[in-house]
């Protein structure tokens, strides 16, 4: 491992200044000749990976591919409406997308529009950066009840996705909502549920959303862990926003924040876990004498797993969830502490649950998928012919973002996907872990001439999309298209004062880009 | 004094975070309040040595800053200062004062720039053409712009990060004990000299983003 360390830093030495400067003189005889990149996924794995190609090869010529006819993946669709500065992001890649060498298609869908061999027909170099759009489940009774909904959908729905803008989750039938898991997501959808909505009025969020969030009577939200304290997934920054959310009464039971000395020794290797455990100490204590009646309460629910959900009276419904106790049990293999089982078993009435235990990949035909662990194999970036010992690197085909690391991490955990060379690491649930070369294993890849061999038929890049598109009858959505749907939905939130009033349908934003 | 002065402005200033494009309009709107003579001119160099008109107008909130930041150093001059070190001479022969700044980047090649005072070291490397990323442009809601204040003494010189900044550090890569956000730096006289490294992804295998030994 050392040695494959020691070889790796020496190819990253000698690739930096590739990425840096751009290729020199003498670089590879078929420089001047451009090399075909297809990106699939115009999230931010999708985009930071078109800026390094295109800042790291001169005759790099990008098309990006989405399935929705708007860019930029989870930064529309999943970042919170009140997180506006996180949304700036889409400055630089609208830079990109303006890029002479870059071109945007969107709604086109890979596997119905495209095939993934016609791809790596038309392309020397294929990622795939599609993301995670589907989520892991329980697997426990009654998980298929009514009023039972995934978080992503939920965040889909407020977000004016149109895949989910019939979603219509009922709010006014109760007064406590359930929210399994503690990341940033569970987070996120318990500050929307519990936020004041005037606040949320002047956001980005989709206007159906923002009516039925008016009529809600949702008073109680509970954010239910497996584990303690110590070992919530969430961020300090998130953490301190909600802490601090008005009118909204905090309860965190002192019992649970007692540590262990293996807290104690997590709590010393990790900056984040020791300032979520200080934060959510401090809540616990600072509201503990406070009375808020007929306040709005946000619960923190540790050492408890759910292990079925319960219907109400009319049966088809959910009303409550069972959950048992859990407690913490060191893991041989991981060194991570697991939550184990007790036996001891109670209810938690409520009307709403929202399932934010993490997202999940979907394969595509033709594309090696290991479905354990929800990735594609692959091996620094380069798609594996599967997951054992005798595979074989896949000529031309990538892979970047969460659909290659699992779907962890922010924004700009993606840059350093895209971007850098270190070793494959093994992945924990809360880890940046970088995962492996990207673009330094493309500009590898050309310069070995593995991406153009002479023997190899010629590949046309985008005259070749083009032509499969039409033969399709495909309306595709160019950047030029977004743009218009970006000026509509601006001049249409400005009488509400809002930054802007999303187009939430399929067929309406396909009319806004005028296809 | 004068350095804590527009320093205290510019957090300000920084801590409110922008909303969209009414708070970049709000920011232009209270550049145009603060425009001096000076101001404008470094303004509009700044305009100028941008390459695209969003970068324009993305950068305008930094660029407000620094507009604002002369501002106040102008004004303090005028009303604070009865001391004799600062003379009026010093000012004649540049727009406003300058320090030097190196960066370092992730192949160890330095650059010595020239960083007028007020500016962010964000603003800074992207005016010399450094790469350092900015995803949010300045609004302490990503890590993309962490540097390494190579000499722990310049490290103390600054004030301490305040939570927001620290929350954001916490996610950033290759964290070490001297990391500061790029957007939060801010030029000022005792910074002079100041070396920032950007991070470099091969020395660091470390969960979490996290290198060095706890703090």
């Amino acid at each position: 491992m050392v040695l494959g360390l020691r070889i790796l830093s020496r190819a990253v030495g000698e690739l930096r200044p590739l990425l840096v400067h751009g290729p020199t003189r003498g670089f590879s005889a078929s420089a001047s000749e451009p090399l075909h990149v297809c990106v699939v996924g115009s999230g931010p794995a999708g985009f930071y990976t078109a800026e390094k190609m295109l800042k790291g090869h001169e005759g790099a010529q990008v098309d990006i591919i989405d399935r929705l006819p708007t860019p930029f993946g989870l930064v529309r669709s999943g970042v919170a409406p009140d997180h506006p500065e996180t949304k700036i992001v889409v400055n630089q890649f609208s830079r990109v997308a303006a890029n002479d060498r870059c071109s945007f298609f969107g709604n086109v869908t890979l596997g119905r529009d495209i095939s993934l061999p016609e791809l790596r027909k038309t392309y020397h170099v294929v990622v795939l950066a599609y993301g995670a759009e589907s989520d892991r489940s329980l697997g426990i009774p009654g998980e298929d009840l009514k009023r039972i909904h995934s978080a992503r959908e939920f965040v889909w729905w407020y977000n004016g996705h149109p895949d989910m803008c019939d979603l219509s989750p009922d709010f006014r039938n109760t007064e406590s909502a359930v929210v399994l898991g503690q990341g940033n997501v569970a987070l996120d959808v318990a500050r929307i549920l519990l936020r004041c909505k005037t606040e949320l009025a002047t956001t980005d969020i989709s206007d159906y959303a923002l009516d039925a969030l008016r009529g809600s009577t949702i008073r109680k939200v509970y954010l239910v862990g497996r584990r303690g304290p110590v070992q919530a997934a969430c961020t300090a920054k998130e953490l301190r926003e909600i802490l601090g959310l008005k009118n909204v009464r905090v309860c965190i039971k002192e019992a649970d924040l007692v540590t262990s000395p293996a807290d104690e020794e997590e709590i010393r290797n990790s900056r984040i876990q020791r300032r979520v455990y200080e934060l959510l100490s401090k809540a616990a204590s600072a509201h503990k004498d406070n009375n808020y009646k007929d306040q709005k309460e946000l619960h923190f629910v540790f050492f408890r797993r759910p292990t079925r959900f319960i219907t109400s009276e009319n049966g088809s419904k959910v009303g409550a969830v069972q959950l048992e106790k859990t407690a913490l049990k060191g893991d041989e293999v991981t060194g991570k502490q697991v939550a184990v089982g007790t036996g001891k078993f109670e209810e938690l009435k409520c009307g709403l649950v929202l399932k934010s235990i993490g997202y999940k990949s979907l394969p595509v035909q033709g594309l090696p998928f290991d479905k354990t662990r929800g990735v594609v194999p692959n091996l620094r970036g380069r798609v594996l012919s599967c997951e054992s010992e005798t595979a074989t690197v896949e000529t031309g085909l990538y892979v970047v973002g969460w659909l290659k690391r699992g779907p962890t991490g922010i924004v700009a955990t993606n840059l350093h996907c895209a971007e850098e060379t270190v070793e494959d690491l093994k992945n924990s649930p809360n880890s940046y872990t970088v995962s492996v070369i990207m673009v330094a294993s493309i500009l590898e890849d050309d310069k070995k001439g593995v991406l153009r061999p002479p023997s190899n038929s010629e590949k046309h890049g985008r005259p070749g999309l083009l032509e499969i598109l039409e033969q399709k009858n495909v309306r595709f959505v160019p950047f030029s298209g977004w743009e218009k749907i970006d000026s509509k939905e601006k001049m249409a939130g400005q009488p509400r004062n809002k930054p802007r009033e999303k187009i939430t349908t399929w067929d309406g934003l396909l009319e806004a880009a005028n296809v | 004094m004068l350095s804590r002065l527009s320093r205290a402005g510019i957090q300000a200033l920084s801590r409110a975070r922008p909303a969209g494009p009414r708070s970049i309009s709000l920011s232009l709107a209270s550049v145009l309040r603060a425009a001096t003579p000076f101001a404008v001119l470094r303004s509009a160099a700044a305009w100028l040595s941008l390459r695209s008109g969003w970068q324009t107008l993305v950068t305008s909130r930094s660029n407000g800053v620094g507009a604002i930041s002369s501002y106040m150093i102008h004004a303090g001059r005028n009303f604070f200062c009865s001391c004799t070190n600062a003379t009026d001479g010093d000012n004649n022969n540049k727009l406003e004062a300058k320090i030097s700044v190196t960066f370092v980047d992730k192949d160890g090649e330095e650059k010595l720039v020239k960083v007028p005072i007020g500016m962010s070291m964000l603003e800074a490397a992207h005016e010399n053409d450094i790469e350092l990323e900015g995803a949010c442009e300045g609004s302490l809601a990503c890590s993309t712009c962490h540097v390494i204040v190579t000499d722990v003494n310049y490290y103390n010189k600054m004030e301490d990060p305040v939570d927001e900044e620290n929350d954001m550090l916490d996610l950033a890569f290759g964290l070490t004990e001297t990391s500061r956000l790029g957007c939060q730096v801010i030029a000022s006289p005792e910074l002079d000299g100041i070396r920032l490294a950007l991070p470099a992804a091969t020395r660091n295998f470390a969960v979490d983003g996290y290198v060095a030994k706890p703090h």
